[in-house]
């Protein structure tokens, strides 16, 4: 799994690793505007609950999430702009 | 044309007409939090549920009643009051700084402790959320009824790009479009 989410393309990346919540939804909401639509985004954040949090703003907000993994203290969260 | 398709058309225009009318009442994507508390706990959360709520392109009033407007107060303003007025101002935190907490006050030490451990934990300060606010478009509200009683004036609000003065009406006209209201 993660291999396959580090073979992604990034077109935009949210170092969220400062603050906890609602920092990291907060950095994510900021920065989607920035993504190019069908491009991949990927949220980094020190607070686990990020993951659950990200996952179900996805849904509500129509964009397809990919999948996280543990990198060295942080967690690495992927998501694909809805079109 | 039959009776039965006449009856049928005039079934559509009706329900037509109710489903407009239901949808002219339906609550949009809105969230109204009535504010009184004052104390620096509540207006944490509250601000932290707004901003989470604007994460998901829901707009979000705030209306501060009572004590909860000494948030608002810009320490640095000093507009002129009179006797009363500045009795109150002064019993009154003088800004989102001065909030006491509504558990572990502690004689004045509880706030600058949970301060001290949010920061630990990287969580914004109370100041860090109100300039969140302000970036996303959450609307301040202030009754002017309570900043009278207070005797609190516009000219000592902090500065802040959506905040107005209004009365009760005003709220009750933003929860009846809200999917939520909260009082805290």
């Amino acid at each position: 799994m993660s291999e396959e989410l580090k073979a992604l393309e990034v077109a935009t990346e949210v170092d969220a690793r400062g603050t906890a919540c609602p920092g990291p939804l907060l950095d994510a909401k900021r920065a989607i505007a920035e993504c190019p639509e069908g491009g991949v985004m990927s949220v980094l954040s020190s607070d686990e609950g990020t993951i659950i949090d990200i996952t179900r703003w996805c849904k509500k907000m129509k964009h397809e999430y990919l999948g996280d993994f543990e990198d060295d203290g942080f967690w690495r969260v992927f998501l694909r702009k809805s079109a | 044309m039959s009776d039965e398709n006449q009856n049928m058309e005039e079934m559509i225009k009706q329900l037509t007409a109710r489903v407009e009318a239901l949808e002219e009442n339906a609550p949009n994507d809105k969230l109204t939090i009535g504010m009184i508390s004052g104390n620096l706990d509540y207006t944490i959360a509250a601000l932290i549920v707004a901003l989470g709520a604007t994460a998901y392109d829901m707009e979000v009033d705030l209306f501060f009643t009572f004590w909860s407007i000494a948030a608002l107060r810009d320490p640095k303003k000093h507009p002129k009051k009179d006797s009363l007025g500045k009795m109150f101002g002064a019993m009154l935190p003088s800004s989102s700084k001065k909030l006491p907490l509504s558990k572990m006050q502690m004689l004045g030490m509880g706030p600058p402790m949970i301060r001290a451990v949010m920061k630990m934990h990287k969580a914004k300060s109370l100041e860090e959320l109100i300039k969140d606010a302000a970036e996303f478009g959450i609307r301040i509200h202030i009754c002017e009824m309570s900043m009278d009683v207070m005797g609190f004036k516009k000219e000592e609000m902090i500065d802040y790009p959506h905040m107005d003065f209004v009365g009760v009406g005003t709220f009750v006209d933003m929860f009846q479009d809200s999917k939520q209201c909260w009082f805290m």
